[in-house]
């Protein structure tokens, strides 16, 4: 285990045009560790997400990588330490007039002095260890989603960073690719010693692949802990979420007339 | 008839009049028009607030895009300049694609249009000046306008067509599907890898495609003006070589540069900007192109007033 955690979250409080969604979180990952974000549609997680990989100036707070400061510093500051980590969008956002080689190539390209042929060496490396060898010279349009979301996270790995974030990399696959998908995520981990933060709705997946589960509701990180941990958790909207209950408020008659003529 | 208080004098003493009138159809109308028309918002305190406030905003809007466009442009110069310094170099193969893009598959219709206007110009002259019987000068009314005039504004405006709606529709689509934040979280600043490669490759294009529209709306002038007046190319050329002056060609030249810019800023801008759906992208699309030609049409009388 390294010394400097690749991340730290502190106080951090974000949301949009000055309406706060994140409130005051805190959270630490080691390096090697695969932390799984979880949580109800709109809790949060996506904006969460923005913030840590730099996308979104925070309110409050701050977002340490490799234990320096992202929003402190100055904006290609920031850029050249958002080059030691990876990220896989939930659409893949892969440059669409680029072929699937020449996105994978595209870190590489701009960030090392590697020559052609190493680059292409690599980029089959990367592409293989997603099981996209072959595929190199489509587009992103002939991809299927799961191929996509593939090649996202090749992409996200392609300089070997010590931290990848995937935003929902299994959702909309089908099982057996998403057993593969955490299958890559586990080996990223045990083979490159790599820490990886996962946003996802899959508790199956979550409970394989997690070293720690961080669960957030309405904005608040309401639990962080291990599988087992999250299992014996007492607090309701946990056992709701790991259970697949759905949320019960008290029924009110009259604020539900009131919703629906959109008062 | 924009003013609210004089549409309101003239449905008042409609109103009267209809007192003395009185054919059904009109009691009938003004009945209708007055229940439909809040008269009294008007002069209602209100509405004058949100007037101003509403015109407050739009200027807001207009300073936050001319501000944000302006940001843009600085921030893609620099790192043209200081890119190796900050990690952030701007590649010359990409900016060889734009040249590509923006200047050299322009040539053609660049040539073409100004090979017409430099037609209709001689037509134009040739007819204007066959009043005076004067029509062998009409070569000094084509060396004075098209390097000031013709030749900068329609390669402007062709290549506003051709690049500013490129530009916005593909920037757009880039921030639609989440390259640029993709691009931004691996560490490649947009504004170099999208930004300056597309601003230099205008720079470079517009001027090289106002020599290109010169000379061919001279040599199609030349052509017809030999076909009717029968003056021969060489006196013609001698002619318009004669007239030309450096500044006139100079001025041509500068103004492209300046069209350059502005194409760049509001097209690439305005792509950045686009959020939500392939809708909006539409319309940015449009409203693109309508934008880069007003703006190189302004500029170039603000330049005429001026130079
Ligand atoms: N661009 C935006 N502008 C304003 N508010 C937003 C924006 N994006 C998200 N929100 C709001 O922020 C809150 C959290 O949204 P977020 O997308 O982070 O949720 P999420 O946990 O990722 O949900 P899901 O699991 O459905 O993806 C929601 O209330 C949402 O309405
Ligand atoms: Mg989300």
């Amino acid at each position: 285990m390294s010394p400097q955690p690749p991340i730290i979250v502190e106080n951090l409080q974000g949301g949009y045009n000055g309406i706060p969604v994140i409130h005051g979180c805190d959270m630490e990952i080691a390096q090697g560790e695969i932390v799984v974000i979880m949580g109800g549609s709109g809790s949060g997680k996506s904006t969460f997400l923005k913030h840590l990989i730099g996308l979104k100036e925070p309110m409050q707070g701050d977002v340490k990588l490799f234990g320096q400061s992202l929003y402190q510093a100055s904006v290609y500051k920031r850029m050249d330490l958002l080059k030691g980590i990876g990220v896989a969008f939930q659409s893949g956002a892969l440059m669409s007039s680029m072929t699937i080689a020449e996105n994978v190539a595209l870190p590489l390209r701009e960030h090392t002095d590697l020559d052609e042929e190493l680059i292409q060496v690599i980029t089959r490396m990367k592409l293989d260890f997603v099981n996209l060898l072959g595929k190199d010279d489509l587009l992103p349009s002939e991809l299927s989603g799961g191929m996509l979301k593939r090649a996202a996270v090749a992409r996200a790995i392609a300089l070997d960073p010590k931290l990848t974030f995937m935003d929902e990399p299994s959702a909309g696959l089908d099982p057996v690719i998403a057993a593969a998908l955490d299958d890559l995520i586990i080996q990223l981990k045990e083979s490159l010693g790599m820490s990886v933060v996962v946003v996802t709705h899959e508790l199956e997946s979550a409970f394989k692949i997690a070293d720690r589960i961080v669960v957030l509701d309405r904005g608040y990180i309401i639990f962080s802990g291990t599988p087992d941990e999250i299992k014996k958790s007492d607090n309701t909207r946990i056992q709701n979420l790991i259970n697949r209950v759905p949320e019960e408020d008290e029924f009110d008659a009259e604020l539900y007339a009131q919703r629906l003529m959109g008062q | 008839m924009s003013d609210p208080s004089c549409l309101f004098n003239l449905l008042k003493t409609l109103y009267t009049l209809r007192n003395i009138v009185q054919p059904f159809w009109f009691n009938y109308y003004f009945y209708v028009i007055l229940q439909t028309t809040n008269y009294t918002e008007f002069f209602d305190l209100n509405q004058i607030t949100n007037r101003i406030s509403q015109t407050g905003q739009s200027t807001i809007n207009a300073v936050t895009a001319i501000g944000y466009a302006s940001i843009l442009i600085w921030d893609s110069l620099l790192l043209l300049f200081m890119g190796k310094r900050v990690n952030q170099p701007v590649r010359f193969g990409l900016i060889v694609d734009e040249i590509i893009n923006a200047g050299v598959k322009a040539v053609p219709v660049v040539a073409l249009m100004s090979a017409t206007i430099g037609v209709m110009l001689s037509i134009q002259g040739i007819h204007t000046l066959s009043i005076f019987g004067a029509e062998t000068q009409v070569t000094f009314g084509l060396a004075i306008s098209i390097p000031r005039e013709f030749a900068p504004l329609i390669t402007g405006i062709l290549v506003a067509g051709r690049s500013g709606s490129q530009l916005t529709s593909r920037v757009g689509s880039m921030q639609l599907n989440g390259e640029i934040d993709a691009l931004t979280v691996m560490g490649i600043a947009p504004a170099r890898y999208v930004v300056a490669p597309s601003l230099i490759g205008l720079l470079v294009s517009l001027p090289v495609l106002v020599v290109i529209g010169n000379l061919a709306a001279f040599s199609a002038a030349g052509l017809y003006i030999h076909a009717t007046l029968g003056i021969g190319p060489d006196a013609y050329w001698a002619d318009v070589l004669d007239v030309v002056t450096i500044d006139d060609f100079l001025h041509g030249i500068m103004k492209s540069f300046i069209f350059a810019i502005l194409l760049a800023m509001i097209a690439i801008s305005l792509g950045m900007r686009v959020y939500g759906g392939a809708e909006v992208l539409g319309k940015s699309t449009t409203q693109s192109v309508v934008t880069c030609i007003a703006a190189i049409i302004a500029a170039d009388t603000v330049f005429a007033l001026l130079l």
